[in-house]
């Protein structure tokens, strides 16, 4: 009340930041199973949004289609539910000419990874800023359960069900390996505090930060995080200064934890490539010097009229006879 | 058909002349050597068109040198309409029939529209290239042929006898062979033939055709300053302009003079790809999002020379649906994009086209038409997207078309399209063709406008309780927030949505919103203009066309007019929604008949003739048996041609498709 008063007797009150509560980022009620990893997700980025006080209309959630993907339809955010796959290139449309907004991406296994595959190599070497996060349940949800790129090797679903044929790919491996990465982190949907403090540092990266969010699907994929979830020894928390900011109270329930030195790309490469039973979280890369399509696609941005037709005017009389 | 007021070429030569040739092999260099042994041109005629080709192997620089005695017929104040003769491959075989690479220069005391009928004179570096464009249709018995004669001398027996066989049987056809001694003459001034022989033709031309030769100097000037040479490459080919000129001086008896179009201002002289490229910087676009594709692609390199001094950009994607998706998310968010590719690439992009008219954003898309289905004929034209460009869509995805049918139109349809995308909340397909994308000509200056320009992206508060679609209950149009507008928060999504852009669960949604997207069609043909017949307003025939066809299907209603028949046409630019007013024309006329560049099976096939696709739409919008004549050359439809097409509907001699249709429909 105090608040509405002081806003409307004085300009300099109105034109301060107002101070968004954690509604102010909530929009329709979700729609996603009961025990769904996206409803921490979820949870996780309003929080961000509240904490860092980011304006609801400059903020934009970009998504593609699959479950995760109705996400900004949960947020009271301006938000772009497009189509299977392309999640990726309309954000680096919406970055390309507006620097000023708050960018978000959500993508899942299939959409990321199977048909938006071409586009995820390269949004990762475009290094345009925004946060993406990529809900890997390692299943097709939405369609009913059929295998994903993500899936393991022997694992049942309506299209293989004799088990899946093919070994998975690694998204993390994967984006390791494309030029020009800036920014690789990995965390799980239950541990929301992990969540939130790999979302932050997301967040805070200039480029396109690109975090796995391993994600359980209770209906299609309940057991393949079961016993990670359950045995905290399964994981293994990367620690770094620079790395993803955690309360010591936090870390210590990680019996297993290392420390990880974020810029090196090599221990990245190899950390991925581990092949035992332990799921590093944490960040595994970050570059904040990396090259950053953005600062092309910006240039001329502030062009006035004048010049913009004084430009044409140019051209057109290289032609003139 | 013969054109009419057209002079036919007899082109005389003195040489080779014993005298003179053999002076130029052991005389001294340059135009001294000439000038004891020969007279300069002894007469001029006026004549009001020409129509020539340079022809060569690949990278032997006719290109370059049809599209400067294009450039120079259009500084001199003619009309002119120029067409790329261009091999599939980059360096095809030499001495090929398919490896042909150059121009036609059309050019005229009127502005020019379409490529014209056969040639009246062809310049051919050799004489398989020139039996290329023989197959192609593009000499007629009396026109004149230029022709390298280095050939009679070529080391190989057989490129020997080939040569002379070759002139022989040129000769039997009754084409006016010429043997040119080019490369001995280019080789006068320069070591290497392939950089300099395009130059020293240029300068034969200018004699022939008394062309101004120092607007030529200035222009080939121009030409190596843009590509970074310096001013002894310059001096050199202002020198071949000078020696091919002089041989022709003296060589030739006659010459041709093509006097000025009588009025002109200011004037440009583009091709369509340029002038697309032009029209999307006048437009205020900021942002092309494409992918390489034929023959679209040189719009984007016009535009990455220029787009950065108006502060825009081209954004190479990494594919065709990128490229949309890239240019919808731009679009999304406040900066209305273009994307440009051909028919495969717009296969691609229909999801995203889709996306776009679902979620009524706003989009310039570019389709400029080759030959189709598949990889087709990458580098030829043909009027194939119409139907895909309409209807390619799940579900129903309205949508507006448009079609430019000159090059002056690919500019300023850039400027229409960028309006009614916005104002439609819509995308926009503006299709052109490979004629239109590699022809030139000149248009006037156009003049440029501040309000063309986007303005500045609204940041204000969107107002209190007004949804995302606000539908317009008449028009179905809508304002639209934007990223930034405090207060305008809300989800886009491809599923049926309701006005405020919530999932649509009740069956009633979807038809309402499907019923608000189609209507904003009502409303742009509500505000068009009925379309101008050409000729008299009822007849015997009307022709209907759409595209680059047109300058070529007026000027044959123009030639069966002056025989006294009684034919009109007309011509479509909007394609959907369509022109109003076509059952009132329709009506005026006994039969109405489409002219394009697709398929179509003849009258008389067995079983359900398939239709030309325009015919296919003006059928289903108008109830009237409208018959079609198309072909699918991979060239242009030379006026003659469908001169001769109407010739035979209005003689009988093909099936009444109309009465084939009523007996059908008792």
């Amino acid at each position: 009340m105090m608040n509405d008063l002081a806003r409307f007797w004085f300009d300099d009150a109105a034109d301060a930041p107002r101070a968004c509560t954690l509604e102010d980022y909530q929009g329709a009620t979700p729609r996603w199973c009961p025990g769904c990893g996206d409803h921490a997700v979820l949870a996780a980025l309003q929080r961000l949004c509240r904490d860092e006080q980011l304006p609801p209309e400059e903020t934009v959630v970009v998504s593609g289609i699959g479950c995760s993907s109705r996400f900004p339809h949960y947020m009271k955010t301006y938000g772009f539910h497009g189509l299977h796959g392309r999640a990726l290139p309309v954000a680096e449309g919406v970055r390309s000419r507006r620097p000023d907004l708050h960018l978000f991406v959500v993508t899942g296994d299939g959409d990321c990874c199977s048909i938006g595959a071409g586009h995820w190599i390269h949004a990762i070497r475009y290094n345009m800023r925004m946060v993406v996060m990529m809900f890997d349940n390692r299943i097709y949800g939405l369609t009913k359960m059929q295998t994903s790129p993500t899936t393991q090797a022997g694992y049942r679903s309506n299209t293989h069900p004799r088990g899946a044929w093919l070994e998975p790919i690694d998204p993390i491996q994967t984006t390791l390996g494309v030029t020009n990465v800036s920014f690789v982190a990995q965390t799980v949907d239950w541990n929301p505090v992990h969540v939130a403090a790999t979302l932050t540092r997301a967040y805070h990266h200039p480029g396109l930060a690109f975090v796995r969010v391993l994600q359980r699907c209770p209906h299609y994929t309940g057991d393949v995080y079961e016993a990670a979830q359950r045995d905290p020894k399964r994981l293994l928390l990367l620690e770094h200064a620079d790395g993803v900011p955690i309360d010591p109270a936090v870390a210590k329930l990680f019996p297993n934890r290392t420390a990880h030195d974020p810029h090196d790309l090599d221990a990245a490469r190899r950390l991925a490539a581990r092949d035992d039973e332990v799921l590093p979280v944490g960040l595994f890369y970050v570059n904040p010097a990396a090259q950053r399509y953005d600062a092309y696609t910006v240039e001329g941005l502030a062009t006035p009229r004048n010049a913009k037709l004084a430009a044409v005017r140019g051209e057109l009389d290289h032609y003139k006879v | 058909m013969a054109p009419c007021g057209r002079a036919r070429l007899r082109v005389a030569l003195r040489v080779p002349g014993a005298a003179a040739y053999l002076h130029h092999e052991h005389g001294g260099r340059g135009r001294v050597a000439y000038a004891a042994s020969t007279e300069p041109i002894m007469s001029t005629s006026v004549v009001n068109e020409q129509i020539i080709e340079i022809v060569s192997d690949s990278g032997e620089g006719a290109q370059t040198a049809g599209q400067l005695f294009g450039t120079l017929a259009a500084k001199m104040g003619n009309g002119v309409w120029t067409v790329e003769i261009i091999p599939a491959e980059i360096e095809p075989p030499p001495r090929s029939k398919a490896g042909a690479s150059g121009v036609r220069v059309r050019f005229g005391s009127r502005p020019m529209t379409n490529m014209g009928d056969e040639a009246d004179l062809v310049v051919a570096f050799n004489e398989q290239v020139l039996y290329g464009r023989i197959d192609a249709g593009a000499l007629r018995p009396g026109t004149v042929v230029l022709l390298d004669d280095k050939w009679a001398a070529h080391p190989e027996a057989a490129v020997r006898d080939a040569y002379r066989d070759g002139v022989e049987d040129l000769r039997a056809r009754g084409y006016v062979v010429r043997e040119v001694p080019m490369e001995a003459e280019t080789l006068r001034l320069v070591d290497n033939a392939r950089r300099g022989q395009n130059m020293w033709v240029v300068g034969l031309l200018c004699a022939l055709y008394d062309r101004d030769l120092d607007v030529a100097k200035a222009d080939v000037a121009g030409i190596f300053t843009r590509r970074r040479k310096g001013p002894e490459v310059i001096a050199q080919n202002h020198a071949l302009l000078d020696a091919g000129y002089a041989w022709g001086r003296e060589a030739f008896t006659e010459r041709f003079r093509v006097p000025p179009m009588e009025t002109r201002g200011d004037m440009v002289v583009m091709n369509g790809n340029a002038a697309v490229a032009m029209g999307a910087m006048a437009a205020g676009i900021e942002l092309c999002a494409m992918y390489p594709i034929t023959p679209a692609t040189s719009a984007s390199h016009y535009l990455g020379a220029a787009f950065h001094k108006a502060g825009g950009f081209v954004h190479q994607a990494e594919d065709e649906i990128a490229a949309v998706s890239f240019a919808i998310g731009a679009s999304y968010a406040g900066k209305t994009a273009m994307t440009i590719t051909s028919g495969p690439g717009m296969a691609l992009k229909t999801e995203m086209i889709g996306l776009a008219v679902m979620t009524e954003v706003p989009l310039v898309i570019v389709d400029v038409q080759r030959g189709g289905p598949s990889t087709g004929l990458p580098t030829k034209v043909e009027q194939g997207d119409l139907l895909h460009a309409l209807y390619a869509a799940p579900g129903d995805a309205p949508k507006v078309v448009m079609a430019a049918s000159s090059i002056d139109e690919c500019f300023h349809f850039m400027v229409t399209a960028r309006s009614l995308a916005e104002t439609f909340r819509t995308p926009v397909i503006v299709m052109t063709d490979a004629n239109l994308a590699t022809g030139q000509t000149a248009f006037p200056y156009p003049e440029l406008d501040e309000r063309w320009l986007s303005p500045p992206v609204d940041q204000t508060p969107w107002p209190a309780g007004v949804p995302p679609y606000a539908w317009d209950e008449a028009t179905g149009l809508s304002p639209r927030p934007i990223p930034g507008q405090p207060g305008g928060m809300y989800v886009l999504t491809g599923l049926a949505h309701d006005e405020r852009s919530r999932v649509a669960y009740e069956a009633d949604i979807n038809q309402r919103a499907a019923e608000r997207r189609s209507r904003k069609l009502v409303a742009l043909q509500e505000s068009l203009r009925p379309p101008v017949v050409h000729g008299d307003d009822h007849g015997e025939l009307l022709v209907v066309g759409w595209g680059s066809t047109r300058g070529a299907i007026e000027e044959a209603v123009d030639a069966l007019r002056a025989d006294g028949h009684r034919v009109s046409s007309i011509h479509l630019r909007f394609l959907s929604p369509l022109e109003p007013g076509l059952p009132e024309i329709f009506a005026r006329f006994d039969r109405v008949m489409t002219v394009e560049l697709n398929y179509s099976d003849p009258p008389d096939a067995p079983g359900s003739r398939r239709y030309a696709q325009l015919a296919w739409l003006l059928r289903a919008q108008t109830l009237v048996d409208v018959d079609c004549w198309s072909r699918i050359p991979g060239a242009p439809l030379p006026p003659g041609h469908i001169a001769r097409a109407l010739r035979e509907r209005l003689s009988g001699t093909l099936p009444d498709t109309r009465r084939t249709a009523r007996r059908g429909a008792r």
